[in-house]
């Protein structure tokens, strides 16, 4: 059974006691204990049931390698599935839940994939539930989808908050092992702007487990002395609990802090993203151990030989009383000999190398350790946790062996250096035969924006197996990456001369196919010996492939545990050198970072900016109805109590028709053309002459790009000589702008114009109805408004009410309107001045669904609406707005292709249904006959519908094929129920055609 | 994520201040212009594999267009320079070429 | 999230009543924009990319093309007015914006806490050596843009269009709240 030892622990405090739960069962850690070192404490070996085929699960590593204890943490809104225990600190209160079984952990009755397993062999699913093809959707896919996935998704909001920090440096050094703290010294001692990220709490890696001195002490006397000298130098940030998630193009990389997760009593964000530029990047990542593939190689109390060290030396607790180690090299003999001295019974060390001999072999030896040479573990034995392993030949099919009693077995196939974050931006890898490893090849790094390699890779990560060339590389880096000369010292160092491993990939060589059809490779996906072999004898020759196909490497892994052992496997079943078979792509992150982390600030209110008029209290205030439109929130309508959408736009457009109504227009684009070449400039970007418009006076115009398509519509003013203010829609202003720059800059840029988009700086109302002109005069202006003095499409600076006002004769609604700026920290008060004084006439403020209402009445295009990006001013019988006698505008070449000067096509129309009823949104106007696919032929689309109130019935505008050709011709329209409409076409124009109303 | 020198005001900008603006040093035709010439400058883009010269726009800094010259395979960046430039100017072309020999402006 | 109104600020955020600023564009490599502007300002012309400040006039570079001046709100029209009569036969443009955008003070307990609080936000390089008193940074606040400048190692000023001022004032309330303190600079 795993236990806590009396003595050891160099992380922990055991003075002081901390209480947490396990499936709701009371549990008892220590301080600097992770959840996986206290669950072993408590002889929770079983931890969580695999994905697949649920089978007893329990803690395998010690690190972010973890495949198999995955647990649930917290409860409500802070539940997060998927959690390591091994590398989550433990905490007073912490509540843990383990995953993927039912009823219980003990007894779950999804084990039964377990006996059925050899039925669900790679590739099941694509094999099974092809056919019948309708059995996916309604069957195969609902009973798939509720057995699968990894934990569970939390249902409530997150309590917590998340934050980003944007750091620019001149080296990024991820890993806080001994190389990534002597790179960081060297790298200090330049002077350089230097970040050091470790993704534990704690500093120095591997190396006091190792148990390496250092410059004459031991490893952590060192590590402690090097972090304090590193604290001194300001240049230098180190940064642990931070992750480095990913590498990106040109030295961009992201880590992840984990701030508050190990003491969530703490207020302050929870995870922190770093969003990183590094001029230079040095991964000293260290390396992760490959397990050993042997039957039963995933029972509980099998777990890598280095865990089971780690778990010793740092937290003083023992994986079992009775130890087992297989290994493949001479330090999983560390493993053993930590065991030994922790005063464990080591039961055997396996070594299926022949005759290895070695520092670390010989004191193992001396120990009085049996060390059994040659040999292999034929199977591990036991249920929810390993009672025994039974030993053979490992040049044999293990069918026969004696059997070793033990609680714990530790294998040790070897180390891979974790060459993840300098294979995320394209570095690449040569295979290090001595090693059996991939390691990052110094020739092929990830190239930055100087054409200049950025990523180097120190200590273990580069495929350093002892703590000499580990220190050593570091400094090299560290000399690459600054083109500096290192002359930082270099600790003097005291460790074990280690042997060769031997490549053993499977255990024992000749296994059966039983066997190996209960050899992990993939702890996480359940990926077995069996599977891979079975894929590459079906045809998958690509490693990507073989992936994919049997899920190898996939989700949390990335590879880390499965990558060598997988690949080795698929090699060897395709009779291939493993270098030729290659790996599969590493992506970020490395291990999982929270969505909250990613999202940062953005959420609730700051989701994203929501941009609000000088107005938008007030709007508040009367409760209305908003609606986006860009960024912006506009109020939809005012609804009175009891009033619905529908009646409040009602009353609206009748008060404004009747009398007068307000409207916040302060959205519109609003945008200055200045300067001798203005004219000019104006005539090419609208279709039609502006520069022949006088000063005072204003006119509609349309912009196209240069594909000829209408893109925004608005009212010009001539503000002098030299000055055009043009007007855009809500949605324009900031792209009009733009795409006036894009021209003066990169094309005309002998034009002497310039620009300036003005939109904030004032707040625009538009007074419309038949008492606007009156309430006007009533609030007293120092200019003449009347229709004389200041007639339709005429503009005038004036005092209006004491507020210092531009006033544009311009209406959108039909109605006579004055649309007027002030500036906007007086438009709120100006609204308010406005709403007073209008009491009288029952003054309506209305939304934009009264403006479409009204716009729709009275014919106007709205872009968005009559437009979609492939509409020509043309379409919509607005050749009246294009200039015939400019030679050039933009758009205007694009409009003379052959298609669009085609007459066959959609053109705008309105359209009256017979039964007054209102047309739905995007209805088809179809023709007789079916298509191709058997659906109706179309020959136009509905788009804009409403009801208006002025008319008491349905109005709609649509494009139809030769449209204004067929005034009065009855078309069928989609009722998007199946059923059709019929409906006349007729003018565009429903309300008051000749204009009276509004120019009056 | 792009690092790119904006030539205007100097800043080393992420790619999350600029906007991108396509291919460079197009020649624009106008009316009157064949309809090979007119699909050439509205379509025809070289999509290169390799030096691409093309615009962006300093959108969250001093809003000026500029134009760069970057591989667009490994993303190495051969310069930035001003968007008044009818084409890919000397310095630029010579710096593409002392690290790319067999590479010519075609 | 946690609400924002949960959070204790460690870093002061308030909006300033209306600041005058006035648009000019124009070639600045022009004497006569130097002299007209020195006229209001009683300032030289700034480098690329500075702001400079005196008693409530300043000049900030905007762009090669571009200056905002900054003065008395009141005075705005009456310097609009100066400009377009000293640059008459100049091509340029002046403009009162002073009502487009509003301003922020940001007050920090010390110059880390300051520049940390801005680089939760904005993607530019804060560092000391390369952001300095008398620069204004153009960037990005979150998903707005915004220029900041610092006023003293402690304090920075930050505009930016009026319509998100709401918005931007709340990111920096969550960047600048307790618990969040992150101690790099």
């Amino acid at each position: 059974m795993s236990h806590r030892l009396p003595q050891g622990g160099r992380l922990i405090d055991k003075t002081r006691t901390v209480s947490f739960t396990f499936n709701g069962q009371k549990m008892r850690g220590v301080a600097g204990d992770t959840l996986a070192s206290a669950l072993l404490a408590e002889d929770q070996m079983l931890v969580g049931r695999s994905f697949k085929y649920h089978r007893p699960r329990g803690i395998m590593a010690s690190g972010a390698e973890e495949p198999n204890a995955l647990v649930g943490l917290g409860r409500d809104a802070r539940f997060e599935p998927n959690q390591r225990v091994t590398t989550t600190e433990l905490f007073e209160g912490l509540e843990a839940q383990s995953q993927n079984h039912w009823p219980s952990l003990e007894t779950d009755i999804g084990v039964v994939n377990n006996y059925l397993a050899r039925f669900l062999p790679a590739g099941f699913y694509y094999k099974t539930f092809i056919h019948p093809r309708p059995f996916w959707k309604y069957v195969f896919e609902p009973i798939i989808r509720q057995s699968a996935g990894l934990g569970k998704a939390p249902k409530d909001r997150d309590a917590d908050r998340y934050e980003h920090f944007y750091a620019h440096v001149d080296l990024l050094i991820i890993g806080g092992g001994i190389a990534g703290l002597q790179a960081a010294l060297a790298a200090g001692k330049l002077g350089k702007r230097v970040l050091l990220i470790e993704q534990t709490a704690h500093w120095g890696g591997r190396a006091p487990v190792d148990g390496i001195e250092l410059g004459g002490k031991s490893a952590d006397a060192w590590i402690a002395a090097t972090v304090a000298a590193l604290g001194k130098m300001k240049n230098v940030t180190l940064r642990n609990r931070t992750m480095g998630a990913g590498v990106y193009d040109h030295g961009y990389a992201l880590a992840y802090e984990r701030v508050t997760d190990h003491a969530p009593m703490v207020d302050g964000p929870r995870h922190r993203l770093w969003r990183i530029r590094a001029a230079r990047i040095i991964t000293a990542t260290g390396a992760i151990e490959r397990p050993l593939s042997f039957a039963g190689n995933d029972i509980p109390g099998v777990m890598l030989a280095s865990a089971l060290r780690d778990y010793i030396v740092n937290y003083g607790v023992a994986a079992g009383k009775c130890i087992v180690i297989a290994t493949n090299n001479d330090d999983g003999y560390r493993s053993a000999l930590v065991a030994k001295e922790a005063g464990l019974e080591v039961a055997a060390v396996i070594d299926p190398r022949p005759a290895a001999t070695g520092d670390l072999i010989e004191a193992a030896r001396s120990a009085g350790i049996p060390i059994k040479q040659g040999m292999a573990i034929a199977e591990a034995q036991g249920g929810k946790r390993v009672t025994g392993v039974k030993i053979c030949a490992q040049d044999s099919d293990g069918s026969t062996g004696e059997v070793i009693a033990c609680d714990a077995v530790g294998m040790s196939g070897g180390w891979s250096p974790v060459v993840h974050l300098w294979s995320h931006c394209g570095g690449k890898l040569i295979w290090d035969a001595a090693q059996a490893c991939f390691r990052p090849d110094p020739a092929r790094p990830p190239l930055s924006h100087d054409g200049e390699g950025f990523v180097f890779a120190a200590g273990a990560a580069d495929g350093h197996a002892t703590a000499a060339a580990a220190l050593a590389s570091a400094n090299a880096a560290v000399g690459a990456a600054t083109g500096h000369a290192i002359t930082t010292r270099l600790p003097k160092v005291a460790e074990a001369v280690m042997g060769d491993l031997a490549p053993i990939w499977i255990m024992p060589a000749r296994a059966n196919i039983q066997k190996r059809a209960k050899m992990w490779l993939d702890f996480q996906n359940d990926v077995k010996v069996s599977d891979v072999q079975l894929a590459a004898r079906e045809g998958y020759e690509s490693v990507e492939h073989t992936k994919r196909y049997t899920t190898l490497g996939m989700a949390t892994d990335q590879g880390k545990l499965s990558n060598i052992n997988g690949l080795a496997v698929l090699a060897d079943a395709l009779q291939a050198e493993i270098p030729a078979v290659g790996t599969t792509t590493f992506r970020p992150p490395y291990t999982p970072i929270s969505m909250g982390a990613i999202a940062g600030e953005a959420r609730g209110d700051i989701f994203q900016p929501l941009r609000r008029t000088p107005m938008f209290d007030w709007h508040v205030a009367q409760g209305a109805d908003f609606e986006p439109v860009g960024q912006w929130r506009r109020p939809y309508c005012y609804p009175r109590v009891g009033e619905d959408r529908h009646a409040a736009v009602t009353r609206e457009i009748n008060a404004t028709r009747g009398a007068l109504g307000l409207l916040d227009a302060s959205t519109l684009g609003k945008i200055i053309v200045k300067g001798p070449d203005a004219g000019r400039f104006m005539d090419m970007l609208y279709t039609n002459m502006m520069s022949t418009l006088k000063p005072g006076r204003c006119r509609y115009g349309l912009m196209c790009n240069e594909n000829g398509f209408l893109m925004d519509d608005g009212v010009v003013a001539r503000l002098d000589e030299d000055t055009f203010l043009v007007h855009t829609t809500t949605g324009g202003a900031d792209h009009i702008h733009a795409h006036m720059e894009d021209w003066l800059q990169c094309e005309w840029w002998d034009f002497k114009v310039y620009t300036a988009n003005v939109t904030e700086r004032w707040a625009q109302v538009a007074v419309v109805g038949p008492k606007a002109r009156k309430l006007l005069e009533k609030l007293g202006s120092d200019t003449d408004l009347s229709a004389e003095a200041l007639p339709f499409m005429a503009w005038t600076d004036a005092k209006i009410g004491g507020f210092e006002a531009r006033v544009f004769r311009i209406s959108f609604s039909g109605e006579l309107s004055f649309e007027i700026a002030v500036p906007a920290s007086q438009g709120l008060e100006f609204w308010e001045t406005l709403i007073e004084a209008g009491a009288e006439w029952n003054i309506t403020p209305y939304g934009t669904e009264a403006l479409h209402v009204m716009r729709a009445e009275k014919g106007f295009i709205m872009i968005g609406d009559e437009t979609d990006g492939t509409v020509i001013p043309q379409d919509l019988g607005l050749d009246w707005a294009i200039s015939k006698k400019k030679e050039d505008y933009l758009g205007k070449r694009a409009q003379a292709r052959s298609f669009m000067d085609n007459p066959d096509r959609w053109k705008l129309v309105g359209l009256e249904t017979l039964d007054g009823g209102v047309l739905p949104d995007g209805a088809y106007v179809i023709r007789a006959g079916r298509n191709a696919n058997g659906q109706n032929n179309v020959q136009g689309r509905v788009t804009s519908t409403y009801y208006s109130p002025t008319l008491d019935r349905g109005i709609a505008m649509a494009l139809i094929h030769n449209g204004p050709d067929r005034m009065g011709e009855v078309v069928n329209l989609t009722d998007g129920k199946g059923g059709q409409i019929k409906a006349r076409i007729c003018s565009t124009i429903f309300f008051d055609p000749e204009g009276e109303k509004q120019n009056v | 994520m792009l690092l790119l020198t904006c030539p205007y005001c100097g800043v080393s900008a992420d790619e999350t201040e600029l906007s991108p603006g396509g291919e460079a040093h197009l020649k624009r035709f106008g009316p009157g212009s064949s309809d090979e010439d007119f699909e050439g400058y509205l379509f025809m883009r070289h999509n290169q594999k390799g030096v691409h010269f093309e615009r962006w726009r300093h959108t969250y800094g001093c809003g000026k267009w500029f134009l760069a010259a970057r591989c667009t395979a490994s993303l190495e960046v051969f310069g930035t320079y001003s968007a008044q430039t009818p084409e890919p100017p000397k310095e630029i072309i010579e710096k593409i070429q002392a690290k790319r020999p067999d590479w010519s402006l075609t | 999230m946690s609400d924002l109104s949960t959070l204790t600020a460690y870093v002061s955020v308030t909006e300033l009543p209306l600041q005058g600023m006035i648009t000019l564009r124009a070639d600045l490599a022009q004497k006569s924009v130097a002299t007209a502007v020195k006229a209001i300002t009683g300032l030289a012309m700034p480098a690329p990319r500075e702001i400079v400040e005196k008693g409530g006039y300043g000049i900030a570079w905007m762009s090669h093309d571009e200056v905002m001046i900054l003065c008395p709100a009141a005075e705005c029209s009456a310097h609009v007015a100066t400009l377009d009569k000293k640059l008459a036969k100049l091509h340029h443009l002046a403009l009162d914006m002073s009502d487009a955008r509003a301003v922020f003070e940001i007050t920090a307990p010390n110059a880390g806490a300051l520049r940390d609080t801005l680089a939760k936000l904005m993607p530019a390089d804060f560092h000391p050596d390369t952001f300095g008193m008398g620069e204004l940074r153009r960037s990005r606040v979150a998903q707005a843009a915004a220029a900041v400048w610092l006023t003293s190692p402690k304090t920075a000023r930050l505009f930016c269009f009026r319509s998100v001022a709401q918005y931007v004032h709340d990111l920096l309330r969550v960047s600048g709240a307790k618990g969040g303190e992150v101690g790099y600079f």
